[in-house]
């Protein structure tokens, strides 16, 4: 599939910042203030909405977006749109009553959690509902997206939050298996990705066809010369290059670097504020991470074109 | 308006004999005339003169090798347009209500006017059925026709996809794939006719027909060299006075 950095962006930025949302409308304790407030509820949210900014980029009438909120029984896209907004929304009364009055509403909160966890579920599942798309047609790619959101919104919000422990454990020592626990669902992800192309699928050029009683397909002309919306959408197969260079610098930057700044923080006993570092660079390995989740799925579409 | 009717009236839809088609690319061409100024926005061409001409395209002909186990390949020609499935997934992934399945007659449409040109649903059709204009910014896709096969205005005999009718070789059939007596599922019945990818659960309406078993020549010693005439007369003095020459 065809890497759009707008649904990457997207994807990352939004997943981290609902994480950070949940925590907050979960009473994640920061500082007195309404300055501190103020600035938490700003970057969470910042985070939120750029990331939604970002993925109306990719759409072709960006003007009609608003039109995206209307099928929510049948859409997992539109499930998605309406789960943001009513969580950002919420968020929003949430964090003005906190900086006016200092009253975090508990009950507002829990809402708040609720439509948090599910508009990074209903954004998974946009791509786990494809079959079309074998790597992504699993419950592994909604517990991946849960998860890097809960390790990446854990990070951010901690680095910034009042405690030192949360429940007798080191908030350190909790982002640190968080970011574990994230990249082993993400290793299970790519294990089961493996062995999951279209031919393992059930998909050959012999079913697209429906040649394969009479033997083996292979295209021998293309319908036109040049390219075409599909083949540059759904058939992209440069970005596939150097999937195990991108899978490498993913993992060092996104997994091996930010676990390590996490751990020492918490064996060294340091400034929680190094959390901040752990996560800044979990972002930019995410970012690897999410072009290759695009990369290198297969759509069945490719099928005819081999 | 993106929920799946639970069933259709009819079901609309084209059957493909993949034993016919001769991959002229007619249909290809006439269905681009046709749609490019019918239904919707046109069908545009990016840089249609230059060095990589691309375009939105309803229908392509692709052609491939199929080689069986024992004997030689042959070379199908494989038409490819909107199946119009009757469990269309690009139709309830749309977030806006842009795409929809007719009740009455089982077509799969796109509202342009409410589409916002996310793509999802090229991404949910396994067939690439669906196309997103260049300069509109909105999903195309195949209407059937749906401004010709009800349209007054024309004499009858046009009133099927322009495709159907442009067929040269009449490898395209139209009608209605639900009515089990109709010209279409008979010839579906009579020549064993088939759903593209049906692993994909889309239950496609439109079906094609395999190509027919290949009558080949028997194998048979090599035929006998032809005899050497002996000329006589004038022609004979000459060919013995060339020969002579070496």
């Amino acid at each position: 599939m065809h890497p759009a950095i707008s649904v990457i962006f997207f994807t990352v930025t939004s997943g981290a910042g609902f994480g950070a949302i949940s925590l907050i409308g979960a009473g994640y304790p920061f500082a007195q203030g309404a300055w501190v407030a103020f600035l938490v509820g700003a970057l969470a949210g910042g985070l939120a909405v750029a990331g939604l900014i970002s993925s109306t980029f990719h759409l072709g009438h960006p003007e009609r977006s608003l039109r995206a909120f209307s099928q929510w029984r049948s859409s997992w896209l539109s499930r998605e749109g309406v789960c943001a907004v009513v969580t950002l929304l919420l968020f929003g009364l949430y964090t003005l009553i906190w900086m006016v009055t200092g009253v975090r509403l508990g009950w507002l909160g829990a809402f708040i959690v609720i439509g948090a966890v599910a508009t990074v579920f209903t954004t998974a599942m946009i791509y786990t509902q494809l079959k079309t798309v074998p790597h992504w047609h699993t419950a592994w790619t909604p517990a991946v997206y849960l998860a890097f959101a809960a390790a990446s919104g854990f990070t951010l919000m901690a680095s910034l939050g009042r405690i030192d422990a949360l429940g007798g454990w080191p908030v350190t020592a909790i982002a640190f298996w968080l970011l574990l626990l994230a990249w082993a669902v993400k290793s299970l992800w790519w294990r089961r990705a493996l062995t999951t192309n279209l031919a393992q699928a059930g998909s050959t050029p012999e079913t697209a066809t429906g040649l394969g009683h009479l033997g083996k397909v292979r295209l021998l002309d293309r319908p036109h010369t040049g390219p075409n919306y599909l083949t540059k959408e759904m058939v992209h197969k440069v970005a596939r290059k150097h999937a195990n260079q991108l899978r490498f610098l993913s993992l060092v930057t996104g997994a091996l670097a930010p676990i390590a700044v996490t751990g020492l923080t918490w064996l060294a006993g340091a400034d929680r504020l190094w959390l901040l570092a752990a996560f800044i660079l979990l972002m930019a390995g995410l970012i690897i991470e999410r072009w290759l989740f695009f990369a290198e799925a297969e759509h069945s579409v490719s099928l005819y074109y081999e | 308006m993106t929920s799946l009717p639970p069933s259709t009236d009819k079901k609309l839809g084209l059957v493909i004999d993949l034993d016919t088609c001769v991959g002229c690319h007619a249909c290809v061409v006439s269905c681009k005339e046709w749609n490019t100024g019918g239904y919707g926005a046109p069908l545009a061409d990016i840089d249609p003169y230059g060095a990589e001409p691309m375009g939105a395209w309803l229908n392509r002909v692709h052609t491939y090798e199929v080689t069986p186990a024992e004997g030689p390949a042959s070379v199908v020609h494989f038409p490819k347009s909107c199946l119009h499935c009757d469990d269309a997934p690009c139709v309830t992934v749309c977030p806006t209500g842009a795409s929809y399945k007719r009740v009455e007659d089982g077509i799969v449409l796109v509202e342009e006017d409410l589409c916002i040109g996310c793509g999802l649903c090229a991404w949910a059709c396994p067939y690439g059925a669906r196309e997103m204009d260049p300069a509109e910014n909105v999903m195309k896709k195949c209407t059937l026709c749906v401004d010709r096969i009800y349209n007054e205005n024309i004499p009858q005999e046009d009133r099927e996809p322009a495709c159907v009718r442009t067929c040269p070789a009449k490898a395209r059939h139209f009608g209605d794939l639900a009515d089990p007596d109709s010209d279409v599922s008979r010839l579906v019945a009579e020549r064993g006719g088939f759903d593209l990818m049906p692993e994909m659960g889309t239950k496609p309406v439109n079906q094609y027909l395999p190509p027919r078993p290949k009558t080949r020549p028997q194998a048979s010693a090599a035929s006998p060299a032809p005899e050497t005439v002996e000329a006589d007369g004038l022609l004979g003095w000459i060919d013995r006075a060339l020969e002579r020459l070496g």
